[in-house]
């Protein structure tokens, strides 16, 4: 009843949840935003601001980078391997997925615990209360996009007998989140670790 | 595929009423919901018009129902004084006008306008429904917290708000609540209008209706976000001692603050403007499409600009996020900065003045029928009138400096927002019952309520323009306490009274609304002998709201054409009639 579940729209060309997908990045776009612009008032506003690289682990966020731009291409893979209807493959692209965001969680805590360790924390400066509330807030999109995942990987797969064609679109949604949350860091990386 | 309909009628009470996902069942308790939220919220203002009438008088007959921390011996405490005043902007608009105006009217007649059997998401639906009702549960508790509610203004203004009592962290949760709310009904109107338009309804046939909503959801979608972001931030502030908003050495009741320092309030009021511009536009935006709606129905004649009414409403979304600084004159910005608001809030008046001018020569020419309905959108002329217009001073720096913070703002956000977009809802309400329910409500209860509305209201905000040309701040306490307000004191006596009948006028509406649902006169699926599509579904709609999907074949205000049987011509009608 409900059209373009499947199919995709004659005039747009793509079905439903992919405009949605779209038009729910548009917002977090807004709301990272304005987290950035935030940050660009709070550093133009003072003389002491400090340098990212001489108080945060510069490696370990290289190595975080990787991470995750690794896990938008074996997401990609988990996608396309639903298109060549090969659920074996679409099961292995998923969990890498799923756990290169665990790694990247990991690597996240260390990090934390490291600052922690040395008392520095939101309420120390400006500069960290910043860079905890953005890798924070990025941190917590990252569980939700594993969270969607598992979903997708160990309940959700039931759609695939049913309605393969919705489910790759369902698929193809969560990627682009994913691509999102990814490309969220790569900004994050080097305004608060490089800059 | 999202639900097996042939099973519907086995849905369990629980699934079909309560968590349901049918669009209307939503739009109903969306509406619902936000008409309880707009008498609550009223109800607070009644009881602060009791202290601005008589300051420091113990409140008559309830005075000793409210705690020893709201009032002493029935007499108001300033600080619940405040707490009133910041919930009562808050609920009314966040739990009132936009779950009504969107939730409620956008949910439940969108899709039908349309054509769509439901919206695209219908699980979504159901979620930013619960999602609302959370927030207001969380808003309304917070009056139960040590310390009470939010009490820093509906704006939230850092400092203040960052070293306010607990009930502001709950405030800033219940928002967060709130803005996710919005933001996946939002993401539910954008893709249901542009994919699942029925075949033939080009997006220049859709009803006026449809594209202020489709504007609004935009606003939404992109304007919420700053605000999310600047709850996140102030929350950091208030619990994990960050300094986004505060800045170096302020002193609290003379002890320096324990903080790193470094910050900046005006951030706050930037991140929080961002939002609550377009919020204006919001709330106002399907209060436009309600009266455009009705007027093209009871002047039986098209509306008049359609092509106008469109480009205005578009080009209105885009100015409407690049004005928020004329909240902000008096930060101290530089001359360049606020030349730019003032140019940019004058030329938003344009496309605001289009649509009002429009709608009012729709009506000539018009076989106008003085139905409630009617009456409501008719005074949603003039009122609105008066409420853009004395925006204008606002929106000019110089003016401004000396009507920022004063009762003429008061006056008119007021103006706009309550003999507006409210009587735009109520019309809505009286003219879309008869769809929801297969009964009209009482037209003799429906023009009591409307007279005296409409005289009440006008004598609660009328005088306020005075008192804002004397000089008298907002958010006051007791006015009293200065020289320049006293003289004043006799326009708050009349302001109170006008308020407490307002309210004692409410309640032929609700008499009305609620016996009418089970006693109303019964109608067929077209009372009103209105053209656009929801007005071809059953009285109410069932699930699927149309057997047979409909094929549009003209515009939605096809009204009086000549040599045709009926003065309507309905849009899915396929010959002539």
């Amino acid at each position: 009843m409900i059209r373009y579940i499947s199919k995709p729209h004659p005039i747009t060309g793509i079905i439903n949840s992919k405009l949605g997908v779209w038009c729910f990045l548009a917002s977090e776009i807004m709301l990272f935003g304005g987290l950035f612009s935030a940050y660009i008032l709070l550093r133009t506003g003072v003389t002491d601001w400090p340098r990212g690289h001489e108080l945060l682990n510069v490696p370990l966020a290289t190595l975080n980078t990787i991470i995750l731009i690794t896990s938008s291409v074996t997401m990609v893979m988990s996608w396309a391997s639903l298109e060549m209807k090969n659920l074996s493959k679409y099961r292995l692209f998923m969990t890498l997925t799923i756990l290169l965001g665990f790694a990247f969680l990991v690597v996240k805590s260390f990090e934390y615990g490291h600052k922690f360790e040395h008392h520095h924390f939101p309420s120390t400066n400006n500069f960290y209360a910043i860079y905890f509330t953005l890798t924070g807030l990025h941190g917590l999109h990252v569980i939700g996009g594993i969270v969607v995942n598992l979903y997708f990987l160990l309940f959700g797969i039931k759609m695939w007998d049913k309605e393969p064609k919705q489910f790759a679109g369902r698929i193809e949604a969560a990627g682009l989140y994913w691509h999102f949350v990814d490309l969220v860091w790569i900004f994050l990386f080097p305004v608060l670790y490089l800059l | 595929m999202t639900h097996n309909h042939s099973h519907e009628h086995e849905l369990p009470f629980w699934r079909k009423y309560i968590f349901s996902v049918d669009h209307k069942v939503i739009g109903i308790q969306y509406a619902i919901t936000g008409l309880l939220f707009l008498l609550f919220g009223f109800g607070l203002m009644m009881l602060m018009r009791w202290q601005l009438a008589y300051p420091g008088q113990p409140l008559p007959l309830i005075g000793n129902w409210f705690k020893e921390s709201a009032m002493v011996g029935g007499i108001m405490l300033p600080e619940f004084y405040n707490q009133l005043g910041a919930m009562h902007g808050t609920i009314m608009v966040f739990l009132g006008v936009v779950p009504l105006a969107v939730g409620g009217f956008g949910n439940f007649v969108l899709p039908l306008q349309i054509g769509a059997p439901d919206m695209a998401f219908p699980k979504l639906n159901m979620m930013s429904y619960w999602l609302y009702f959370i927030g207001g549960v969380i808003m309304l508790a917070s009056f139960f917290v040590p310390g009470g509610s939010a009490q820093s203004g509906w704006t939230s203004y850092a400092p203040l708000s960052v070293i306010a009592s607990s009930g502001q962290t709950w405030w800033l949760i219940g928002m967060a609540f709130l803005i996710n709310s919005s933001l996946l009904g939002s993401v539910n109107f954008i893709v249901t209008t542009i994919q699942l338009r029925a075949d033939g309804m080009s997006f220049n046939r859709l009803p006026f209706f449809v594209w202020a909503q489709f504007v609004t959801a935009f606003l939404l979608l992109l304007a919420f976000p700053p605000l999310m972001a600047a709850a996140v931030l102030q929350l950091m502030d208030r619990v994990a001692g960050s300094s986004f908003f505060m800045p170096t050495g302020l002193v609290v009741n003379g002890t320096l603050l324990k903080a790193a320092g470094g910050g900046n309030p005006v951030l706050w009021q930037h991140l929080f403007w961002f939002l609550a511009h377009p919020e204006v536009y919001v709330l106002i935006l399907p209060a436009m499409g309600i009266v455009a709606e009705i007027i093209a129905c009871n002047t039986r004649k098209p509306l008049y600009g359609y092509k106008a009414l469109v480009w205005s409403v578009i080009f209105l979304g885009f100015m409407s996020f690049i004005v928020w600084a004329h909240h902000m004159y008096l930060t101290g910005m530089g001359t360049k900065m606020s030349a730019f608001f003032q140019i940019t809030t004058m030329i938003i008046s344009i496309p605001s003045v289009v649509i009002l001018t429009t709608m009012i020569l729709s009506l000539w020419g018009g076989s106008i029928r003085f139905n409630v309905p009617m009456l409501f959108a008719l005074a949603f002329l003039p009122m609105f009138g008066i409420g853009g217009l004395t925006g204008l001073p606002l929106g000019l720096n110089a003016a401004d400096i000396h009507l920022h913070d004063t009762y003429y703002v008061i006056g008119h956000f007021h103006y706009v927002v309550a003999p507006g977009t409210i009587f735009a809802l109520f019309a809505g309400v009286y003219h879309w019952f008869p769809k929801a329910t297969g009964r009209k409500m009482n037209e003799l209860l429906g023009k009591i309520h409307f007279f005296f509305s409409f005289i009440f209201i006008n004598g609660v905000f009328m005088p306020m323009f005075i008192l804002g040309l004397a000089g008298v701040s907002r958010r006051l306490y007791d006015p009293m306490q200065y020289a320049h307000a006293q003289p004043t004191q006799p326009l708050n006596v009349f302001i109170s009274i006008s308020a407490w009948c307002l309210g004692l006028a409410q309640i032929p509406f609700i008499i009305n609304f609620f016996w009418s649902i089970f006693a109303g006169k019964k109608t067929d699926q077209n009372p009103w002998q209105a053209t656009t599509l929801e007005w071809t579904a059953p009285s109410p709609p069932p699930h699927g709201n149309f057997a047979k999907a409909p094929v549009i074949y003209r515009g939605p205000y096809e009204y009086s054409v000549p040599n045709q049987k009926h003065d309507f011509w309905p849009q899915s009608m396929k010959e002539e009639n």
